[in-house]
């Protein structure tokens, strides 16, 4: 099975990755492939078998309501691209 | 009476949900341990986590979990004692990681209702189909540059309850008493400050119309992030207008995020349809799923506060006062604290009268609130017990709360300092009286040939003679004693 063309320009804009127009046809074909590999697990039967989610083993550790982080803005600003004094800054985004 | 907009083809009807966000009062972030407390310097209030470094593991905040536990117990709702976290992909600038941590197939809080109170005395049930933890994003600043927007990631993490309403609401009178509802249930549990201003509270509002008697729901369109109640109210009657008009002209309403200008009264298509919601939502696998006993949830009931609600009804049963008296009263959980020390081992009809009038009445004059007012509860409990004993009588004590409020004084040193004490003695009450009848002669004439208004004026002489202090009851019976000798 390939994916077509719409569905893989679509998935690209969703996940904001440029694609050339080249590209299309083999990632469809390259997506497809992929999802036929998943999908020999349709092939067992799981009639009355529950979702599993995790192991069931183990429950979340929850943290305390407590301040335990924070001031350390040159820290969390240390992968910017472009800073300007405290705050990073992002080509302008227009609404 | 039902709610309904007359177009062209006739009448319709408002279909109306709303989803409003509460930030939920906690120290630290849902899953990090940076400051969720509004304000502080530009990124300041930030973790490695809420930045979406690589690596980073969120861990859950027990604090923000109880909070949610609370509010749903306050919408009577159900409490999920399985819950899991999401993630709801997109992109946007103060969103780091690319997605949000949200519940999408299993929320904590599951349906509960809202009962809300409608001008002309009725209630409706508003149903809650949900409630659910979720990230807040940071913020975007637009007016700094010509080319750039900046950054500020202090909010992004923090935790927010998204409580999401059944399309029950039926008029924006309605949709604003839910929301009032909502916030003052909050503001009693303590799990969101319901500041509207602040962003802490905001609504998206689901709209629709249809012909009354229609089944079923036509399309709906989302105003998004609508940040007053009088603004969600407005917007409600605009689009649901604007749709009509659509429907009217034989068009087909789009589905669509929809923005409301205030300034310009109307709603703006916001996102295109292209980019429609695909959000990809998929279990956290950073988060195993949230597991939470019974005998906790009782922990947290047991320990709540008594809700609006509860409180109106006692109000009414303990103190005897009206249900809308116990409406007002209990409107904000600091005024019925007040109220029930005030009221408390002194003459409750008193204590409600005073209270909704002149009390509040200083308070509107001085622009104070509650919290710090002028005049304590005991204060004015004291200035009660001055007319209960007959001290003072009522309107002298009007005068002594208006000194109260300026000076700060209690009531007994101000009544001692102006002698303000009622005078109770007869004889003192009926020379005062005997001066009044001789000097208007003609009019105790007037009154005797019939003219029974004229008793008013009398009193009302004999009480500005005596400076406002003679006791009403005994001027009332000396009064028609003289006057009908």
């Amino acid at each position: 099975m390939s994916l077509d063309a719409k569905t893989v320009t679509r998935i690209a804009r969703l996940a904001r990755i440029g694609l050339e127009p080249g590209e299309v046809d083999s990632l469809g074909k390259d997506m497809g492939s992929i999802i036929d590999w998943v999908e020999q697990l349709n092939e067992v039967d799981v009639t009355d078998v529950p979702p599993m989610i995790g192991t069931g083993l183990a429950t979340p550790r929850l943290r305390e309501d407590r301040v335990t982080d924070g001031n350390r803005r040159d820290d969390v600003l240390s992968n910017a691209p472009d800073r300007e004094g405290p705050f990073y800054t992002v080509p302008k985004v227009v609404e | 009476m039902s709610y309904r907009i007359t177009g062209n083809t006739g009448e319709w009807e408002i279909v109306v949900g709303l989803e409003v966000h509460a930030q939920v009062i906690s120290q630290a972030k849902l899953f990090s341990g940076a400051s969720a407390s509004y304000g502080g310097e530009p990124n300041t209030h930030v973790s490695l986590i809420d930045a979406g470094f690589p690596g980073m593991l969120p861990v859950l905040n027990q604090e923000c979990v109880a909070q949610a536990v609370r509010t749903g117990l306050g919408l009577n709702a159900q409490i999920n004692l399985f819950s899991r976290f999401d993630r709801k992909n997109y992109f946007y600038a103060d969103l780091p990681t690319g997605y949000q941590i949200s519940q999408f197939a299993h929320p904590i809080v599951g349906e509960g209702k809202v009962l809300v109170d409608l001008a002309d005395g009725s209630t409706r049930e508003i149903g809650v189909t949900r409630l659910h933890l979720e990230q807040d994003a940071g913020k975007s600043i637009h007016d700094q540059d010509p080319t750039r927007s900046f950054i500020d990631l202090n909010r992004a993490g923090v935790a927010l309850m998204e409580i999401v309403s059944e399309p029950d609401i039926r008029s924006p009178e309605e949709a604003g008493a839910y929301l009032r509802k909502l916030r003052q249930i909050l503001r009693y549990i303590d799990t969101c400050d319901g500041n509207m201003e602040e962003g802490s509270m905001r609504a998206d509002v689901n709209v629709s119309v249809r012909k009354p008697g229609e089944e079923g729901y036509r399309t709906r369109c989302e105003i998004k992030n609508v940040n007053s109640i009088r603004y969600v109210m407005q917007s409600i009657e605009v689009e649901a207008q604007r749709q009509i008009e659509i429907w009217e002209a034989g068009g087909e309403v789009d589905q669509e995020t929809r923005l409301f200008d205030h300034v310009r009264s109307e709603t703006r298509s916001l996102r295109s349809k292209e980019d429609a919601h695909d959000y990809r939502y998929f279990p956290d696998p950073d988060l195993l799923p949230l597991i939470i006993e019974q005998s906790w949830v009782d922990e947290l009931e047991a320990a709540l506060p008594e809700l609006p609600e509860a409180k109106r009804d006692r109000l009414e049963r303990e103190y005897g006062v009206s249900r809308y008296e116990a409406s007002v009263l209990t409107a904000e959980q600091a005024v019925a604290d007040f109220y029930e020390t005030v009221a408390k081992g002194a003459d409750a009809r008193l204590a409600t009268n005073w209270m909704l009038g002149d009390f509040f009445a200083a308070l509107n004059r001085t622009g104070r609130s509650i919290e710090d007012s002028p005049v304590s509860a005991e204060g004015l409990r004291e200035l009660l017990s001055l007319i209960s004993d007959s001290t003072i009588n009522g309107k002298i004590a009007k005068e002594v709360l208006e000194d109260m409020v300026e000076t700060g004084e209690s009531a007994s040193a101000i009544v001692e300092r102006k002698g303000l004490r009622q005078v109770t003695d007869t004889g003192a009450i009926e020379s005062s009286i005997r001066d009044i009848l001789a000097a208007n002669a003609d009019k105790v004439a007037e009154f005797k040939s019939g003219k029974d208004k004229l008793f008013g004026f009398f009193v009302g002489q004999t009480m500005k003679a005596m400076k406002g202090k003679g006791n009403p009851a005994l001027v009332n019976e000396t009064l028609k004693k003289l006057l009908s000798e």
